[in-house]
């Protein structure tokens, strides 16, 4: 069953519209991750479902219920923001509870102590909960802040790039142990991104927007491996896929209107020089954190290739190159089969 | 010649000790970036440098002259912030100008510096239009114009793309390079983001809890970490740990783990009989059903290009980056194999690496 159905829905700021007629189901039990650059329009998605802003068309509808009109106290929903916004006077067990003593809601103490020491120990931070919030390290505040929200259970969780104040190593742990909440619990999520890393590792769905639209929304398999446009492509894989013109390649399968070849790192294979094929010259190979990229150049082009750590290449190296299941897209980007296969 | 150098650098706060002894040299003209996690001391080190801290101890010198007591304003540094306070009531042209008509510096002279920021930074045909308008790139290289316009002996800059998303961050990266490049400036660059300094700097010094783990190239603290702190703060996913209880002999090219011989760089010491731990980064491990050296699979993380795949073994957790194309069984037991050349060994007591043939080739900064 749809826990929350988002149905044509368009909001404009002044001249810009920042979200175009958006159309979304998300399942009982599901992680959806929106994933886009700044201004795509996801946390405008996002409040309009919390109900933080009103759209000026189209419906919102929690667990069957049309809540377009109502104020958020009324939906039941759980925000987690960005910046992670505790309670400084007050201890990580208060600021657990606090959401649970809402006149509102009118629960007894005895259920709240239970409540918050299992998502307490849900997110390992049982043994704080003593501690004024001011003396909690970044990562463990930012626990907090998710805790807060899990305590109550809504139908759904809205979280806005809740990790990314949070530095490289952090992230990565608390990416893990928010996957494994969401499954253990079996909570329902949408959760709003623009690293491809969080919505490819995390979510069930990823909705890749653009410009207020929902552009293509898939699993992160599909999203990746059947882009529906030359931006989907983009958006997923590092180093991302290498858009060439299609003169480059001379390839019997390419339909005639091809204008633009992407090629992700995986489909280029390096040779030595012996073999046929396009040659091309490392330009440059350059040593990041978590892998190394080769920079070739081809003809005017530049590509980007993981390098293979058995390969040693080096600056200046002449290769030639093969290139297996290469994507097309047309004149305006969209994807396009090869002659014979699926799409 | 503006190189800066920190000779046994110390700050102390009260009883904390943020900085406890750094010795480093930026030589003239280089990008040197000060990684570490928050509270390493890194900015407490930029702001000695920058004079808007006095050392507890130490010396600090800029182009060989003794700058340790002279107030930021006689130092010629200048000093990044975040880069994207630009004021939006003025043109380009009139931001870029602002250090310079604070000088009071003639009206030809800030044309003529503007006009030269501008050229370096690819903008001189937005210097008459107002910030507002511009796009976010453009922005941001206003800011950066407004940096150089001065031309100081040195540029300090604190996390300055923190706030930007990953991508235009990436974006950024690349062209702050460049410009570093154009204007052959000394650079200190400080941030807790490795991708940042792995691209930009010429060599990068990590800090953890005031002190300096390691000065070296990118790809020397990459391959050739000296401690575990590094091995782990470096690379994501970071570098797997198996612990080992053994003896090394100078010449060993196999160590034990678990009963399973693992082949290593050759050994440089001879070491007593004692927990050490093998580290092995994520690309560098491969399944191999022949290897006696056995893990279960716990998980696997799908990245589109490859895949994380986490494997338990008696002696630790193992992290391999494999094609996304090979199938993994979550449960399934596999063996290990991992590219011997590329290991490190460290001592478990404290966590420095053992003198090996990967550890002791190459020259650290």
């Amino acid at each position: 069953m749809a826990e929350i159905s988002l149905v044509d829905v368009s909001k404009r700021f002044g001249v810009v519209e920042a979200v175009r007629g958006l159309s979304l189901s998300i399942a009982d039990g599901e992680f959806v991750a929106l994933l886009g650059p700044t201004g795509a329009g996801k946390t405008t998605t996002l409040r309009l479902i919390a109900g933080l802003e009103r759209p000026e068309r189209g419906r919102v509808i929690i667990r069957g219920q049309d809540v377009t009109e109502k104020v958020p106290a009324e939906r039941d929903v759980a925000f987690v923001f960005q910046q992670y916004s505790l309670y400084p006077h007050l201890t990580v067990y208060d600021n657990l509870a606090f959401p649970l003593r809402s006149p509102a809601r009118r629960m007894d103490e005895g259920f709240i102590r239970r409540r918050v020491q299992q998502v307490a120990e849900l997110l390992h931070i049982a043994q704080k909960l003593g501690n004024r919030a001011t003396t909690l390290s970044g990562g463990e505040m930012q626990r907090v802040a998710i805790g807060r929200a899990l305590v109550r259970e809504p139908a759904v969780y809205l979280m806005d790039e809740p990790l990314s104040s949070l530095d490289a190593k952090l992230r990565a742990e608390l990416r893990l142990e928010l996957k494994r909440i969401q499954r253990e619990l079996g909570t329902t999520i949408l959760y709003v991104t623009h690293d491809q890393i969080e919505a490819m590792t995390m979510a069930d769905r990823i909705g890749v927007m653009s410009e207020g639209m929902l552009v293509q929304l898939g699993t992160p398999r599909e999203i990746y491996e059947r882009p529906r446009s030359a931006y989907v492509a983009s958006r997923l894989g590092t180093p991302s896929i290498n858009l060439v013109p299609a003169e480059l390649l001379a390839d019997d399968l390419m339909p005639p209107e091809v204008r633009t070849v992407g090629l992700r790192t995986e489909h280029i294979r390096i040779c030595s020089t012996e073999h046929a094929g396009p040659r091309a010259r490392v330009h440059w190979v350059e040593h990041l954190g978590d892998q190394n990229h080769v920079h070739l150049t081809l003809d005017t082009h530049s590509l980007v290739i993981l390098a293979d750590p058995a390969q040693d290449l080096k600056a200046g190296d002449q290769v030639s190159l093969e290139f297996m299941q290469p994507l097309y897209f047309d004149q305006a980007g969209n994807r396009i089969a090869a002659v014979g296969a699926r799409a | 010649m503006a190189d800066i150098k920190l000779e046994f650098v110390a700050k102390t706060f009260g009883t904390f000790a943020a900085v406890r002894g750094v010795n480093f040299t930026v030589d003239h003209g280089s990008f040197f970036v000060i990684l570490g996690p928050s509270g390493c001391g890194k900015t407490t080190t930029l702001r000695m440098i920058a004079g808007l801290e006095l050392p507890t101890s130490g010396r600090i010198l800029l182009a060989d002259e003794d700058v340790t007591a002279l107030p930021a304003s006689a130092r010629d540094i200048a000093f990044v912030f975040q880069l994207f306070a630009l004021y939006p009531h003025m043109n380009v042209r009139q931001n870029i100008g602002f250090p310079l008509r604070c000088q009071n510096y003639s009206r030809a002279q800030i044309n003529k510096a503007v006009e030269e920021a501008a050229r370096l930074l690819q903008i001189d045909h937005l210097l008459d239009r107002r910030v507002g308008g511009l796009s976010g790139g453009d922005r941001q290289r206003v800011a950066l114009g407004r940096a150089i316009v001065r031309r100081p002996k040195a540029f300090l800059m604190d996390e300055p793309l923190g706030a930007l998303d990953s991508e235009f961050r990436r974006l950024m990266c690349g062209e702050l390079r460049d410009l570093h490049d154009r204007i052959n400036a000394t650079l200190v660059y400080i941030t807790h983001d490795q991708l940042e300094a792995m691209a930009m700097a010429d060599r990068i010094a990590i800090m953890n809890q005031g002190r300096i783990e390691q000065i070296g190239t990118p790809q020397q603290i990459y391959d050739r970490p000296k401690t575990m702190f590094v091995a782990d703060f470096i690379g994501a996913p970071p570098m797997s740990f198996l612990g080992v209880q053994t003896a090394l002999r100078r010449g060993d090219r196999i160590i034990q783990v678990d009963g399973a011989p693992v082949e290593i760089p050759e050994m440089f010491e001879d070491r007593a009989e004692g927990p050490f731990v093998l580290g092995v980064r994520p690309e560098n491990v491969s399944f191999a059903d022949s290897s006696r050296l056995r893990g279960r699979v716990i998980g696997a993380e799908y990245l589109g290009t490859t895949q994380i795949v986490t494997v338990t073994t008696a002696n630790g957790q193992i992290k391999a980056r494999l094609p996304s194309g090979n199938p993994v069984q979550i449960g399934e037991t596999v063996g290990l194999k991992f590219r011997p050349d590329r290991l490190s060994l460290f001592d478990a007591a404290n966590g420095q690496v053992l003198s090996t043939e990967l550890s002791a080739g190459g020259h650290d900064g």
